[in-house]
């Protein structure tokens, strides 16, 4: 560090030199030749000047560093720890240990901006390196950093780096520490770098310790330790070691069912509200109006790549530093996208088809591939759609317990999308006349009902739902043209189960169906996961045609 | 194309004529009319015939070869880059003075994603378009749907991406890697020191044949290699499948710990959600690296890098490989690309299968040339053995196997998509389409067995 001032004020100088050259050099084509040594001599002299202008600095800089030694102790390492940090890139590999070896004994924070330098531009050999050293250094530092998250992860790693210098840290770190995940962690961490020293006492602490914990981090660990303990010429001393791990593994165990149940239900739930924000606007097309709209899956599709052009405008035209903005702008635009597209769809095609059921199924079908294709063509290809940084990553609630903040969201949402449809449905004028509709469409035609009008409105509302859905979706999954059909027979299943024509029915159908998915996939597999809710499905309905919640009375035959 | 011509310029023929007669009576007209029709095929004939002329002054009739890729549906995606790269090469070939002189016609069929489509366009490239070889199909599915078809009329297919193993057709060329020249080298990476010495595997892929087979393989391999069988988990998903919470979840428990690695052959649009899912359970590449052999360049090209970056591919062809000829390459499919208004245009990049696809076509051209003739029978024996220096390197197709001689690279994904080379196997690796561990009697050979035989 030193070093640069000087060497880029002699850079400065020579190009100042060499521009002066230039001159010179401009000069001369001008067709006086015979001041061209006069030239370079005022050139050389200038290159000279600076020189010599630069030097007393240098030498001054130098003797400041020798006369202080007490007040920057090290500087005379620096050149090593420099000299190490060159090494770290080298082709040899006992030079990089040896390096590694020395930056960790020597280093401290200041060095990691030079060492992720290094990082991002070296291969994988040397990045497995130097892994180590930024872990420790950075790790050390960021134990005391302002975020949790920093000083949770720093501490999670110092227990695979296997140094016993980091218990001490982390020691320390944790009796200061106040959020209590950052403070499980260091007290994990630390244990587990004691489970691997020589001490026996120390480690059976640990061992108890780790138990107290339930750190499923150790299992692996105190299974070795069980192991050591079996045989007959075990020793004492391993053999208490292993009754008490044996105890702390069966505590762990039993915490991780726990945890196990927990985050399973979690599990059962997001996906069931991925289930239920799909099949909202299904079950209102299909339940209230009669349409087998095959193409909803295809609306979804149209408010994804809402969503995708949306982003694509901010990066071309917005700052980098508003970025994450353009998913909540993209809502409205995924709606009116697929509101607009459906009631374009209600108007060319399904307006002649009401009450054609198998007619809708094809003509939907027809108008789904078409869209699907079209996709194809003008996207040409997969596109991506980027989370924002809010959505990314997850929130740990309990030992063993992390849930996602983008599964988070969408279970908020599908509870945001359900009590709004419910207020717009039997709280406001337009639902009144939609349920008259539904009811009785001859009568609410009497009564003055548009009826064309209401239909219509019926129908973009619940695609411009579906546009909603393909929004939250790209957060789970991928933008492509075949999105609408991964999940349009889950849909449909979700809204026969649920009984046509009931909203309550879809609720608690894609809750039966994204739980009991999730009970029985860590069993079976997701592939016979997917065939059993299948059967089951198919035996529910033989029980109950007509689905969870059948409509009853009167316009049930309608 | 070249045939249109001669009806252009006698439909301009027509119409000066219809213009003179503008004063003369209906039936003169008429009668008119049927000698200018009659005068229009005789000059399509005859420039059909002139064109045939040009080509025999030549070398010969155009060559024709067939396309069998999936231009709709889902695999789509896929198959439409190797479809153009093939159309390059043959452009490029015909620029160059095509093969043995003669100019080669490209009939391009889209079967659709549809496994029956394909041998019903197969059958149709064979009888009725009486092709000289075919470039064609994805999906381990697929070919084998064509496999009957090509053994019955004795075609030609050039088969040109990463699959399985287990077969040893001889109206097959296999230009893809074999398992143990992708899947097996990837494995070893990551149990050796330089690689992470991993030791703890967890098999993840979608259901169906490719990934079964492999994980059969791998499975086989890694309890060889003195991997407890508890230290390897297997787990398949069906295709299309977005939820990977829970396995997510099983891997957090899996690599709990430390030294595992995941070995995944998920296919298609199911990566995006699992890596997704991967990166916000709080699982990093360095904790546990998802090793891929479905994710090239390609399928990178449309997904959100961030959630991958770190983790690893193995394939034997990269976009960033440092040779002069694979800049070329990459510079020519762009421009390609670019020139034919195809999607995306100068963003595509090249890959593994787009490589294969398109060295098998010079490897063709090698061998007519070398036969001499476009007959099945004779350009195979003259494949045997054909070298040519591919984009990623010089390839060797093997002696008698069917396969390729191919490097093995593995690569670290980079956050624009692109790979950064991290091992890179010492010289060729041989095709194996037996496996050692599963299949350890059978072998291939087509030069001194028929085929498939039992080892002694």
């Amino acid at each position: 560090m030193n070093l640069q001032p000087p060497t880029g004020g002699v850079s400065a100088g020579l190009e100042t030199g060499k521009s002066r050259g230039k001159e010179s050099g401009d000069s001369v084509t001008k067709g006086l030749m015979n001041r061209v040594p006069c030239a370079l001599a005022i050139a050389l002299s200038i290159v000279l000047s600076l020189l010599l202008n630069f030097s007393p600095r240098s030498a001054f800089a130098a003797d400041d560093e020798v006369a202080n030694p007490a007040a920057a102790p090290s500087a005379p390492v620096l050149s090593t720890i420099e000299q190490a940090l060159a090494d770290l890139t080298s082709e040899n590999a006992e030079t990089r240990s040896a390096a590694v070896a020395f930056l960790i004994e020597k280093g401290d924070a200041s060095l990691i901006p030079k060492l992720d330098e290094i990082r991002a531009t070296a291969d994988r050999v040397v990045r497995q390196a130097i892994k180590p050293v930024v872990d420790l250094l950075k790790n050390r530092a960021n134990l005391s950093s302002e975020l949790p998250d920093y000083r949770r992860s720093a501490a999670a790693d110092l227990a695979s780096t296997g140094r016993r210098e980091a218990i001490a840290w982390l020691q320390a770190a944790a009796a200061k520490e106040e959020v209590w995940w950052v403070r499980y962690t260091m007290e994990e961490s630390a244990n587990l770098l004691e489970l691997r020293s020589g001490d026996p006492s120390a480690k059976l602490a640990a061992v108890k310790k780790l138990g107290e914990l339930r750190s499923q981090n150790s299992v692996t660990l105190l299974q070795e330790l069980i192991e050591a303990g079996k045989p007959a010429e075990a020793t004492d001393e391993q053999k208490s070691l292993a009754s008490t791990a044996t105890a702390s593994v069966s505590q762990i165990e039993a915490w991780s069912t726990k945890a196990n149940i927990i985050e399973t239900i979690f599990r059962g739930i997001s996906l069931s509200s991925i289930l239920l924000i799909m099949s909202l606007g299904l079950a209102i097309v299909f339940g209230l109006m009669g349409v087998i709209n095959m193409a909803h899956g295809e609306l979804m599709m149209i408010g994804a790549y809402a969503t995708f052009i949306t982003q694509q405008a901010f990066i071309a035209w917005l700052p980098p530093e508003s970025f994450d903005w353009y998913f909540p702008a993209s809502l409205p635009l995924a709606f009116l996208a697929s509101f607009g597209a459906g009631w374009l769809l209600e108007a060319t095609v399904i307006r002649f088809l009401y009450g054609r059921l198998l007619e809708t199924l094809l003509a939907t079908w027809g108008v789904s591939l078409i869209l699907m294709q079209s996709a194809r063509v003008y996207f040409g290809d997969l596109t991506a759609v980027i989370a924002p940084q809010s959505l990314r990553g997850g929130a740990q609630v309990m030992v063993g317990v992390y849930l996602p903040y983008n599964r988070i969201f969408i279970i908020i949402l599908s509870v945001v999308c359900v009590v709004g449809i419910y207020y717009l449905l039997f709280n406001s004028n337009l639902g009144l006349r939609v349920r008259a509709v539904t009811q009785n469409r001859n009568m609410s035609a009497c009564l003055g009902i548009p009826t064309r009008k209401v239909d219509s409105y019926t129908f973009a509302f619940a695609s411009g739902l579906a546009g909603i859905a393909g929004w939250a979706l790209t957060m789970v999954g991928n933008v492509d043209p075949g999105l609408g059909q991964n999940y349009i027979v889950d849909a449909f299943m979700v809204v026969v189960t649920g009984g046509v024509g009931k909203l309550a029915g879809t609720i608690w159908a894609s809750l039966g169906i994204g739980g009991l998915n999730k009970v029985i996939e860590p069993f079976t597999g997701a592939v016979y996961g997917k065939v059993f809710i299948l059967v089951g499905v198919i035996l529910f309905l033989q029980w109950r045609p007509s689905g969870l919640f059948a409509a009853k009375g009167r316009s049930a035959d309608a | 194309m070249e045939t249109k011509q001669p009806h252009d310029s006698a439909g301009v023929k027509h119409d000066e004529q219809v213009s003179e007669d503008r004063g003369s009576s209906r039936r003169e007209f008429l009668g008119q009319t049927g000698r200018v029709a009659a005068g229009v095929g005789v000059a399509a004939l005859l420039g059909n015939l002139g064109n045939y002329a040009l080509s025999y002054a030549a070398g010969g009739p155009p060559i024709k070869i067939g396309i069998l890729h999936s231009l709709s549906g889902t695999m789509a995606i896929s198959e439409v880059s190797l479809r153009d790269v093939v159309m390059m090469a043959v452009e490029e070939i015909n620029q160059a003075g095509g093969v043995m002189g003669r100019q080669i016609e490209a009939v391009i069929v889209d079967p659709a994603s549809n496994w029956d489509l394909f041998a019903e366009k197969a059958k149709q490239l064979l009888l009725q378009d009486k092709v000289s070889v075919v470039f064609g199909c994805w999906t381990s599915v697929s070919r084998k749907s064509v496999l009957p078809v090509f053994e019955k009329n004795n075609g030609m297919l050039f088969y040109p991406v990463q699959y399985e193993g287990e077969e040893c057709s001889k109206n097959v060329f296999y230009t893809g890697a074999a398992v143990n020249q992708q899947a097996q080298p990837a494995v070893e990476y990551l149990m050796s020191p330089e690689g992470g010495s991993y030791k703890k595997f967890y098999l993840l892929g979608t259901d169906y044949v490719y990934p079964r087979t492999t994980n059969k393989i791998l499975r086989a391999m890694l309890l060889a290699k003195g991997v407890p069988a508890a230290n390897i988990a297997e787990e398949y998903t069906p295709f299309h499948h977005q939820d990977y919470q829970t396995i997510c979840g099983k891997i957090k428990k899996f690599a709990a710990g430390g030294g595992a690695a995941v070995i995944s052959t998920i296919n298609g649009d199911s990566n995006v959600p699992f890596y997704k899912e991967f990166g916000n359970q709080g699982l990093r590449a360095e904790d546990a690296p998802i090793m891929a052999f479905s994710v090239a360049e390609d399928e990178l090209r449309g997904m959100d890098t961030s959630a991958l970056v770190g983790h690893l591919a193995a394939w034997n062809y990269f976009q960033s490989v440092d040779t002069p000829q694979n800049k070329k390459f990459v510079a020519s499919f762009k421009a390609y690309c670019k020139k034919n208004n195809l999607p995306d245009g100068e963003n595509r990049v090249t890959d593994d299968p787009i490589e294969a696809a398109y060295f098998g076509v010079y490897v063709w051209k090698q061998a007519v040339e070398k036969a001499g003739t476009t007959d099945v029978d004779k350009v195979r024996a003259a494949v045997y053995n054909q070298k040519f220096l591919a984009p990623g390197g010089t390839i060797m197709m093997d002696c008698c196997n069917q396969h390729t001689h191919k490097p093995v690279i593995i690569g670290e994904i980079l956050k624009d998509g692109q790979f950064k080379s991290v091992w890179r196997s010492k010289g060729l690796v041989k095709p194996e389409p037996w496996s050692e561990f599963t299949n350890p009697e059978k072998g291939c050979d087509w030069i001194s067995h028929q085929g498939t035989y039992q080892k002694k």
